[in-house]
């Protein structure tokens, strides 16, 4: 049975605001059996966020919660975390906030490999402002500022985070809420950066321009295009074009940064004391 | 207490008179649970909210639960018989 996560919402605040269809709502439903999963006290987490669709979400959260500006989401929970390295503080961000605006704060965050838990909930478009084509949109992708097609490359968010450093790098789907749960529930335990790319739909302003009429449609084709990491192994590279790995993609052991900091401070403490002395 | 993020065995058994509850105050009525419910248990009327349709096919996998975007379903467990002891969500508090 899956548990119910409404006790952990501010109900006053719901509906939430997402489109009929959008994916967010599952990708926080996941965050939310994650923590549920965890036995963590209310008091004990902050989720911090910043500005898009997908930042929205803390508003609706019976958690310390902060909504922050564009891309700055990682600089606030950094910030938090330095001053309460106690606390379980999840980023909860968009792909235009995290890989656009704020990519420099995501690849810095996983170099310091700070206790943080980023969750990008990647629809691969604006959706708040309407569609403009994002650094995760897919290449051929039709947007309101790409009505030919979008020539970029998206990033892979995953392999960028994993290779600034990051102690746990996971993606998941909306379609696979149970999956993305299990994989937030273990970065969120893991002690240094860890991030989790969700595959999310936006039915509004990515499905409708790109010949996915429904959620329901945007939800098959997460299905059909997902690979399990163990079964991409045995594939060849020819066999993934157009599919995405899911599952947990990185996992590294590295001295996470606020305990350096506190060692920081233990050495210049005894030192002055000894100078004292 | 810590919940499981199992979907868990489907409960054996007959089910309670309404398995599913569903607030229709927060549904968007995205046809999400519909398309999905592995035992066509919900139905959605043209231009309404989802609605329990078939009560007695439902095996509480928990499927509509997790893939509610709108975080309005809940299974209601087998010995809780309609009420939700955990709150505000469910239809029966609406």
């Amino acid at each position: 049975m899956a548990m119910p996560v409404t006790h952990y919402l501010r109900t006053s605040k719901m509906p939430h605001i997402w489109c009929a269809g959008c994916g967010h709502g599952i990708v926080l439903g996941a965050v939310l059996r994650a923590i549920d999963s965890l036995g963590l006290d209310k008091d004990e987490v902050c989720v911090v966020s910043g500005i898009g669709c997908a930042s929205r979400a803390p508003g609706y959260l019976d958690f310390n919660t902060l909504h922050t500006t564009h891309g700055r989401a990682i600089a606030f929970a950094t910030g938090i975390k330095m001053a309460k390295p106690e606390l379980k503080v999840i980023v909860l961000t968009g792909d235009g906030d995290a890989a656009a605006i704020g990519g420099n704060h995501l690849i810095h965050a996983a170099r310091r490999n700070i206790g943080i838990t980023t969750v990008c909930f990647n629809n691969s478009i604006y959706g708040m402002t309407s569609g403009q084509y994002s650094p995760m949109t897919p290449t051929g992708s039709l947007a309101s500022t790409a009505p030919y097609g979008n020539i970029e490359e998206p990033f892979d968010l995953c392999d960028l985070v994993y290779a600034a450093g990051a102690s746990y790098v996971a993606r998941g789907t909306a379609y696979h809420a149970l999956l993305l749960s299990k994989l937030i529930a273990k970065a969120i335990a893991t002690e240094g950066f860890s991030f989790v790319e969700a595959i999310t739909q936006c039915p509004t302003y990515y499905g409708r321009r790109n010949n996915m009429r429904s959620a329901v449609d945007m939800l098959k084709w997460q299905k059909e295009h997902a690979v399990p990491v163990a079964a991409a192994a045995k594939m060849s590279a020819e066999e993934l074009v157009g599919k995405f790995r899911i599952g947990e993609l990185g996992t590294r052991t590295r001295p996470e940064y606020t305990r350096r900091y506190a060692a920081v401070i233990e050495t210049a403490q005894k030192e002055e004391a000894e100078q004292d002395a | 207490m810590p919940g499981s993020i199992e979907a868990g065995p489907a409960v054996e058994g007959r089910p309670a008179e309404v398995p599913v509850e569903i607030n229709q105050k927060w549904c968007k009525g995205c046809d999400i649970c519909v398309a999905f419910c592995p035992k066509e248990v919900l139905a959605r009327p043209e231009g309404g909210k989802a609605q329990v349709a078939h009560p007695e096919k439902c095996t509480r996998c928990g499927l509509c639960e997790i893939m509610c975007p709108d975080l309005a379903i809940v299974v209601v467990p087998a010995a809780r018989k309609g009420t939700s002891s955990r709150g505000q969500g469910g239809a029966a508090d609406a």
